[in-house]
């Protein structure tokens, strides 16, 4: 695998506040990789660090086999979406295309053009009239009609609408499939991320919690559902990454690479939002057995472990 | 990059422009007369002025002087300022361009256009008000010399180099404070008393400035002042060429020190018929003046003479232009590494 954005131990500090920390990650080259986490979580801060935008204060950070922005070539290699999508609001769609046209020398101009076109877009609109939906797809254009190998795109569906939304994500899997380059996009929203990912990457509090490819992180999770009973019976190959229980009944989600042999058990396949939010739920690994949240008298208890 | 930098400052400098042409225009068609007046002759052209033609010296003095803390504050401080308020640096910093081209050619092209502005409009000015620079007289009419802090720094070269330092000033306090209002607030303010305190401390020693030992009579006494109870303090005097600029004025002794003025005069003064001060042409207190200087006392001038205009306005420019050089360098460092 080759690695289209590599960390090592990265780290950025505002103060005393670490937004990121400790992070060691490799996204793979040529693929749609999820970023997800909640708000706060660090996702915006990991890609401004890989955009360059943010200089880390521990550890190091490689995209595209360079450090970020250090020159116009290594510039030219990275397009940025950043979050609620910038633009300028007095210069007019044109103006953007042409503002492209003369900072990047990989400049695709037809492409540029095109993708206005068919967005509908007037040339002569100012950008500041735009909808918000528009807007993101003239930062998307701009960032695509840059030819970059890698595409990073900070939260572009936060703001839109649902039809915006799926309409933004689909132009974008379009234009990955012509342009075959990597694309590293961020979101909160796990459902967004689940039709276009096929890596995933999960931050809860500046951590990497759990990095993968979607189909096999799929395979090897499953829930299982049966009678009440402690999760310390379950067989070595078995981790459970989260469970509840109620008065009768046990649900767990583990991860195993092994087929679940146990008929006590209902094997349910699980999906990238239950298998992420399991994850999320889940108390750092350091803390031992402390309960993340516990439920008022005689509701179901979220009980996690180790 | 030139492109996106003209792009973005156009409506401004339409703005100004406009503005700068309308002076230009108005100056244009009453130079003539004044160069008219100064050609005829006459005796002393500023009795022939109209209340019109003062105004418009005036106006040419305040044009010039506020085009230029105008641009630093409209041009330069919202520059980076308001990229980081819109969040559009997170485009613009993203397109294959280092942060450190962009902001030398904004600055760079922002300061130009900033100069060539105030230049033609302060050759407009400049040119208005030669008939009048160029005469030495009396009193000058009641308006300010070419050498004096007030007509000085609107004339010549200097304006260009206030210019260029004011757009720098601007665009380094937007970095810095991250807002466009109060960045061009400070702006002002910064500009302003930096404006203030180079002709009070910095301008005067730019050039070594001349000292003459003036004697003390009627022909070159400028004034005499006293103090509370009416006792004369103070005796100024002018030194032999108009246009001159006078940065101190001070009594000697007959020891060649500074001293105070005799007690007698006090009394001599009020034994005079009259008039204390006023015209000098033999005035009641000639005898009194006679008597200082017999006693030995000089007056000491330190000043800059009329002819160090041109290098008085090199050295000033070239101060700002080095100021603005370092406060650039400095801009581009901390957009560098302080901004994200």
């Amino acid at each position: 695998m080759t690695a289209v954005l590599a960390t090592d131990a990265l780290g950025k500090r505002y103060g005393r506040r670490w937004a990121l920390k400790d992070c060691t990650l490799q996204i793979p080259a040529g693929r749609v990789t999820g970023l997800v986490g909640q708000n706060g979580a660090g996702k915006s801060t990991l890609l401004n660090l890989a955009a360059g935008l943010l200089r880390p204060t521990t550890g190091r950070i490689e995209v595209c086999g360079g450090r970020p922005a250090s020159d116009p070539d290594q510039l030219a290699k990275v397009g940025f979406v950043a979050q609620d999508t910038p633009t300028y609001a007095g210069l007019s769609v044109r103006d953007h295309l042409r503002l492209g046209a003369h900072l990047n020398p990989r400049w695709d101009d037809d492409l540029a053009r095109s993708r206005v076109e068919r967005l509908g877009l007037d040339p002569g609109q100012r950008a500041g009239r735009l909808s918000g939906g528009q807007r993101a797809q003239l930062a998307l254009a701009l960032g695509l009609a840059k030819r970059p190998e890698l595409l990073i795109l900070d939260e572009p569906v936060a703001s839109l609408d649902p039809f915006a939304r799926r309409e933004f994500l689909q132009l974008l899997m379009e234009a990955v499939a012509e342009q075959e380059l990597s694309v590293v996009l961020s979101s909160h929203v796990v459902s967004d991320l689940e039709r276009v990912c096929d890596h995933v990457v999960v931050l809860v509090d500046s951590e990497v919690r759990l990095a993968g490819e979607v189909e096999t992180l799929l395979d090897t999770h499953h829930r299982l559902t049966g009678p009440r009973r402690s999760t310390h019976s379950l067989p070595a190959g078995q981790q459970v990454v989260s469970a509840r229980h109620t008065d009768r009944q046990s649900t767990l989600v583990v991860r195993t690479e092994q087929p679940v042999l146990d008929p006590s058990w209902t094997v349910t396949e699980l999906g990238l939002e239950d298998l992420v939010l399991a994850y999320m739920e889940r108390p750092r690994p350091e803390q031992p057995g402390s309960p993340a949240a516990a439920g008022t008298d005689g509701s179901p208890t979220l009980e996690v472990l180790k | 990059m030139i492109w996106l930098t003209w792009r973005q400052l156009r409506v401004q400098a339409a703005t100004v422009i406009l503005g700068v042409t309308a002076v230009a225009v108005v100056l244009a068609i009453t130079g003539p007369r004044l160069a008219e007046l100064a050609k005829a002759g006459v005796d002393d052209v500023f009795d022939k002025l109209t209340s019109t033609d003062v105004s418009l010296f005036w106006a040419g003095l305040i044009a010039v002087a506020a085009v230029p803390a105008l641009v630093g504050a409209f041009w330069g401080a919202p520059m980076v300022a308001r990229e980081l308020e819109a969040g559009t640096h997170r485009l613009v910093w993203n397109q294959s361009i280092t942060r450190t081209r962009w902001l030398t050619t904004k600055l760079a092209v922002t300061a130009l256009v900033a100069a060539l502005v105030v230049g033609a409009l302060t050759l407009a000015v400049t040119w208005w008000s030669h008939p009048l620079d160029g005469v030495v007289s009396h009193t000058h009419g009641g308006l300010p010399e070419l050498l004096t802090p007030v007509s000085f720094a609107m004339r010549g070269v200097a304006p260009l180099a206030y210019t260029v330092f004011a757009v720098v000033l601007g665009v380094t306090l937007g970095a810095v404070l991250r807002r466009s209002l109060p960045a061009m607030a400070v702006t002002l303010a910064l500009y302003v008393a930096v404006q203030l305190a180079v002709p009070l401390w910095v301008r005067p020693h730019l050039v070594t400035p001349t000292t003459a030992t003036v004697a003390i009579s009627a022909q070159t006494l400028d004034g005499i002042s006293a103090d509370d109870r009416g006792h004369p303090e103070t005796i100024t005097v002018h030194t032999a060429e108009r246009g001159d600029w006078v940065l101190s004025n001070e009594t000697l002794g007959a020891d060649g020190r500074p001293a105070s003025l005799p007690a007698w005069l006090s009394d001599c003064f009020a034994a005079a018929p009259d008039r204390l001060t006023g015209p000098v042409e033999a005035s009641p207190i000639d005898p009194c003046l006679e008597r200082l200087a017999n006693e030995g006392y000089t007056q000491r001038v330190v000043y800059q003479p009329g002819g160090n205009f041109w290098p008085l306005q090199l050295a000033e420019a070239t101060l700002y232009l080095a100021a603005s050089a370092l406060l650039a360098g400095f801009c581009v460092w901390w957009t560098r590494h302080r901004l994200s």
